[in-house]
């Protein structure tokens, strides 16, 4: 369904639903994923990784390996340069903290996670090199590891980074370690900061009722179904060329040249498809791992992960402790709140703390608020970026407090939100202002959808609602697109595709030119054939490529209006084109079919090839509200998701079967997260759970049809209108089926995941409690 | 072939678990013998005057595409068709399943409340042992160096007798059992009077349980709600688990009285036919 | 490295003779030895479906069965769904659904979804979800998975009445 907000041009290609350009090799089996590679004479790669979650490394002694048949080379980070990682020889502007990256890649004096990587081997076949692991010797010195962020900040607990340093600005986004000349020990907190606005002590004195209220959310995983695989082949003169599956080839690229301290220009990145990424697929594990074993045997290596590794070595998304507390009037007006929210950064800085901090209370216009953010560091995998990052987990502590403090004074829950709805103008609690957004719209959507009238009968149901905002990003994005001589143009896009966005950048070139969409054939490009593009996240591929084809297809209409008028013997300010037909805009009889007009290009001057390199500003915010009904076994505490909506303000849809596909993928992993997926560790912070079998993810027996609005109010700051639609839909699900489980049982889930051994404790406390008043 | 080398030899049927178990280097063996070319371990032959002898290689989807065994043994079927997914059942055996010896195994509950019994030769000739006698920890069975599981036979389902396995997963497929539990009844002609029933329970254990005192305490009592009541308590008083990170003890007893009394109703209802 | 062994088998529609390690896999023999990469690897233990593979007509996660088990078998894979001149009605329905992103997954449900749809076109809902369980998909929600498939499903029944 979609919902149009404001009247808008009509688009003959943008809005359309085409047969995407690269299905076909998809449904057959003919698309190269990043294990999909085999060269002549390649090695294969495998890594080992740490027993203990903690543990100085004493020894570590390769001969054993180095002595097995088929064995050809053993690395350490002894392979590797040390960066030093001091703040203060971080660059300028610097994203991250090189040592931090690198010892994530190869541990170097210390293991600080269960399954942290500590050596590599390259041999004849896997098996081999499997078995050679066996063979490292390794001398840990066993340290006790510190599992979570609240046992982290106490005093006298287990220190990760000796002389880790707390930044205090959130912009700063590496941590890093203290000068030489600084006296002060480390801390297991990277990175402290606050918002502010407003007063906070008259707000809550305006205040009629107030709840406060703290939550706990666990670790999860991407999840995406690819394990990493990276292949390299180290040339006799120094260039390296590495095949892989990323969300950045350029990311890639520049990170392994970080880590393998060669220049940027000597490292070829070829992206392979990317089987799910979701942020996890953002920073280097293996590549610069594979590139250094072919410097040492002078021939291609592939390195794998198993799915235990993919788990236990590449990065989930925080844990986090949330307090809030928020304040409201009697008419439902929120006057205050506060929160402070503790992300669990894993064993290096880094957890998306900031943007969770910013986009909290996004969706609401409050004058007086504080919000304190920690990272903290701990002795679990280095986190990654995970959709809408950091937003989901504040979402969930602020839309549960909303959700009892709407309950408490009877007001419809959407009715509570629309009262203190952000709008344009709208000043957010973290500073910026907001241009035009759909929040409102969206509400209304809701409001009016059958989902929120339906009557849900029955016992042990209930329904609940949730909101979310996640700001979206942009980048610098490159195209490049040549016309063909048969009408049809090739573009090669740098953003690599993970969810179909290949159609949409493609889509809104088509749309330019006046050529159905399939006459554009969209490719992506490696680091050598492509401008630099910035990494395919924060929901900004079909906005800033968008714009970049957006941009190339004007350089290519430029180029071809004026050679249909070098041809006509005319003014080019006479030629304009409309439809895909190039015409006289007085003279009927002067005109070119773009098909025609390309077929005469080369006698007439030469090829034409559009290109554009941009860094747009001008992203649209998005905002999405979820409607869950869910039964509940009080037997079993098990949840069961019986009907669900998700509506959100996409911009523009550019391709809408995809764009429902975003949302319905979000709202899914979001669902999944909020039921049964975490992260268990035992005693010795040992990863329990490290297989699909119990890591939790939801199967197709487990959810409901999800439901679909797409609500359109255009973002002013895109040629089209877009806004980024990817990340938005995992944001409010986790509150909208725990307000859900409240409708349904009458208790309140602060804790995630809302497993059924969780729910059904829950339940006997709340009986416990109800027996003893 | 497999006494040859003790224990260093394995038997390969589905392959579900062993190939999982040998690729994780739980162990390390010489020899995997593939024993689905075995004619007695492929044998599936079922009648209601003969009762049930399943191979102990005969993959899940034989046992539940089976209209015979459905109509006499749908106990069976439903811890058949619940183990994995389809691609697991297109492969994974009973037999399998029992020789793997997990206090969750979902297919051993049922051939303990239906009364299986345990065909296993060796070199020094055969012997037959009823299912809860098989299992002897978690991952440990009675089968010594050179024995092998070769089929299981169930004897003819009474007359009034019904069966239900079901277990408790946080998801709804694809999931190892927190707690399962299995039951069978035989009803009096009255068929509102339990004649005898048996009740076994997964993944509360070291083994796979049978709650002999719940099963017996049904004996003559009324097919009803006060009855499944008593039997559930008494199953929870069986149930030894532990807590992990599958779901702590306190609530695997819990489930183990919800599970007893659910599958005690749909055994009932299907002995009342 | 150990001894090689001799298989002849026959996959999507061809005799093949092959030589593989005992502990490979059918996964990695189709991956590895046959450079077929259209079957994928997604977890190596039974749990995500991404190297479904039909073995005498069965659904089965080829990384659960040794390559010497192929003996004599009549495998079916991804690389053999599509028609000489045209994509199967499943491959179609997945394109004009858009029921892939990423696309990693695809291979593994348009193989388990051959399996059911040849012998039940008519599935409906609940046991195309159940048939599908055993086959992890991240990217979509399965919501347009499942409904390419029962879209397929009534494609092919149509095609079979045509046909009889």
């Amino acid at each position: 369904m979609v919902s149009t907000a404001e009247n808008k041009t009509q688009y003959k290609v943008v809005g359309t639903r085409p047969i995407r350009h690269d299905g076909l090799e998809k449904v057959t089996g003919q698309a190269r994923y990043s294990a999909d590679i085999n060269l002549p004479g390649m090695l294969h790669g495998k890594v080992l990784r740490s027993p203990h979650a903690h543990a100085i490394i004493k020894s570590i002694d390769i001969s054993r390996a180095l002595a097995l048949p088929g064995v050809e080379s053993v690395i350490t980070s002894a392979d590797l340069p040390q960066p030093s990682g001091r703040v203060a020889d971080l660059g300028e502007g610097a994203m991250m903290n090189p040592k931090f990256l690198s010892n994530n890649v190869l541990a170097s004096d210390k293991v600080l996670y269960k399954g942290h990587a500590v050596a590599a081997v390259a041999a004849a076949d896997q098996h081999v090199a499997e078995e050679a692991l066996g063979r490292i010797d390794v001398e840990y010195e066993v340290l006790p590891p510190v599992l979570n962020a609240v046992d982290a900040m106490k005093e006298g607990a287990p220190i990760l980074h000796e002389r880790l340093y707390t930044a205090e600005n959130p912009f700063v986004r590496p941590g890093g370690l203290r000068d030489d000349s600084d006296p002060e020990g480390g801390s297991n907190v990277a990175s402290h900061f606050v918002f502010e606005l407003g007063d906070l002590e008259k707000g809550f004195a305006e205040a009629d009722v107030v709840v406060e209220r703290g939550f706990r959310t666990k670790a999860v995983h991407q999840g995406y179904i690819e394990p990493h695989s990276a292949t390299a082949m180290w040339n006799r003169d120094g260039h390296v060329t590495i095949w892989c599956s990323s969300q950045g080839q350029f990311a890639m690229r520049d990170q392994s040249a970080l880590i393998l301290d060669i220049s940027m220009s000597q490292i070829k990145v070829i992206p392979l498809e990317i089987g799910g990424g979701f942020g996890g697929k953002t920073l280097v594990y293996l590549e610069p791992v594979a590139a250094l074993l072919s410097k040492m045997t002078g021939r291609p290596v592939k390195v794998s992960m198993s799915r235990q590794e993919v788990f236990e070595g590449t990065g989930p998304t925080s844990g986090s402790f949330m307090k809030v507390k928020m304040g409201a009037t009697k008419d439902g007006r929120i006057t205050a709140t506060t929160a402070t929210l503790i992300y669990e950064a894993g064993a290096f800085p880094g957890s998306p703390i900031n943007p969770g901090v910013q986009c909290m209370f996004g969706p609401y216009d409050i004058a007086n608020g504080r919000v304190e953010g920690y990272d903290v560091v701990i002795n679990t995998q280095k986190t990654a970026a995970y959709r809408a990052p950091g937003a989901p987990a504040a979402a969930y502590a602020a839309e549960s407090v909303i959700d009892e403090l709407a309950e408490k004074l009877n007001i419809d829950p959407i009715d509570f939100r629309v009262r203190n709805a952000a709008k344009e103008g709208t000043r957010r609690l973290t500073g910026p202002v907001f241009p035009r957004i759909g929040y409102l719209e969206t509400l209304e959507a809701a409001k009016n959808h059958p989902h929120w009238s339906a009557p849900l009968e029955g016992p042990n149901r209930g329904r609940g609602i949730a909101t979310g905002f996640w700001f979206n990003g942009s980048g610098p994005s490159s195209a490049t697109a040549s016309v063909n001589q048969d009408g049809t143009v090739s573009l090669v896009e740098g953003s690599p595709d993970i969810g179909g966005t290949r159609a949409a950048v493609a889509m809104q070139m088509a749309e330019v030119l006046g050529l159905p969409a399939e006459d554009v054939h969209p490719s992506v490009g490696d680091t050598d054939s492509i401008g630099f593009t910035s990494t395919t996240g924060g929901s900004s591929v079909a906005f800033k490529t968008g714009w970049a084809s957006y941009e190339a297809a004007q350089d290519i209409k430029r180029q071809m209006i004026e050679r249909a008028a070098y041809i006509w013997d005319v003014s080019a300010e006479d030629v304009d084109l409309t439809d895909g037909v190039f015409h006289h805009k007085s003279d009927p009889e002067l005109r070119f079919t773009f098909k025609e007009l390309a077929g005469l290009l080369l006698e007439t001057g030469g090829p034409i090839v559009g290109s554009a390199a941009v860094n747009p500003g001008g992203v649209g915010g998005a905002f999405a509200i979820h409607i869950a009904d869910v039964e509940v076994d009080p037997e079993t505490g098990k949840t069961e998701v019986l009907r669900y909506t998700a509506l959100q303000d996409v911009g523009k849809a550019v391709h809408p079967s995809y764009v429902e596909g975003q949302i319905q993928g979000g709202a899914v992993q979001g669902i999944g997260w909020a039921l049964n997926e975490e992260y268990f560790f035992d005693d010795e912070g040992c990863m329990t759970n490290s297989s699909f079998l119990d890591y939790r993810m939801p199967t197709s027996l487990d959810l409901p049809m999800i439901d679909t609005v797409m609500v359109e109010v255009p973002n002013p700051g895109h040629p089209f209108g877009v806004r980024g639609v990817g990340e938005v839909p995992i944001v409010p699900p986790m509150a909208a089926i725990a307000n859900a489980i409240k409708a349904a049982t009458g208790v309140r889930m602060t804790n995630l995941p809302m497993s059924p051994g969780e729910v059904l404790k829950a339940l006997w406390d709340s009986e416990e409690s109800k027996n003893s008043d | 072939m497999m006494a040859e080398k003790g224990p260093k030899a394995k038997a390969l049927a589905g392959g579900t678990d062993i190939l999982v178990q040998l690729r994780g280097r739980r162990f390390f063996i010489d020899r995997l013998v593939d024993v689905k070319g075995v004619p007695e371990m492929n044998e599936l032959s079922c009648s209601a005057e003969e009762g049930l002898t399943l191979g102990a290689a005969v993959p899940c989807y034989r046992i539940y595409e089976d209209d015979t065994i459905q109509s006499l043994y749908s106990g069976l079927v439903d811890a058949a068709f619940l183990i994995g997914g389809i691609q697991i059942q297109g492969r994974a055996s009973v037999g399998g399943n029992l020789c793997n010896a997990s206090p969750s195994g979902d297919t051993i509950p049922i051939l303990i409340a239906l009364g299986a019994s345990c065909v296993i030769e060796g070199p020094k000739g055969s012997r037959t042992l009823p299912v809860e006698d098989f299992c002897t920890g978690p991952g440990q069975n009675v089968l010594q160096d050179g024995e092998l599981l070769v089929a299981l036979k169930f004897p003819p389902p009474a007359a009034n007798s019904g069966a239900h396995y079901l277990r408790f997963i946080p998801r709804n497929e694809m999931d190892i059992a927190v707690a399962g539990a299995g039951a069978s009844v035989v009803l009096e002609d009255d068929k509102e009077t339990i004649k005898s029933a048996r009740i076994s329970l997964a993944a509360v254990g070291p083994t796979p349980i049978f709650a002999e005192e719940a099963s017996e305490l049904l004996a003559g009592r009324a097919a009803s709600e006060g009855s499944f009541e008593a039997a559930a308590e008494a199953a929870k008083a069986a149930a030894r688990p532990i807590s992990d990170m599958r779901g702590t003890a306190k609530q695997r007893i819990h489930l183990s009285g919800v599970l007893t009394k659910r599958a005690l109703r749909e055994a009932v209802a299907r002995a009342q036919g | 490295m150990s001894k090689k062994i001799h298989v002849q088998t026959n996959i999507n529609g061809l005799d093949v003779d092959l030589l593989c390690e005992s502990r490979q896999s059918l996964l990695e023999v189709l991956r590895d030895v046959l450079n077929m990469t259209g079957t994928k690897e997604g977890c190596n233990d039974g749990n995500c479906g991404a190297c479904s593979v039909i073995v005498d007509g069965r659904l089965i996660d080829s990384c659960l069965m040794l390559g010497v088990e192929a003996e004599g078998k009549e495998i079916t894979t991804i690389e053999g769904v599509a028609y000489t001149h045209g994509l199967h009605p499943i491959q179609q329905s997945f394109l004009e659904n858009a029921a892939l992103q990423c696309g990693i997954c695809t291979p593994g449900f348009i193989v388990a979804a051959k399996a059911l749809l040849e012998n039940e076109p008519e599935a409906d809902e609940g046991r195309v979800r159940h048939w599908l369980a055993g086959n992890l998909c991240r990217c979509t929600g399965y919501d347009k998975i499942v409904r390419a498939v029962l879209d397929a499903g009534k494609t092919m029944a149509t095609q079979s009445k045509s046909e009889s």
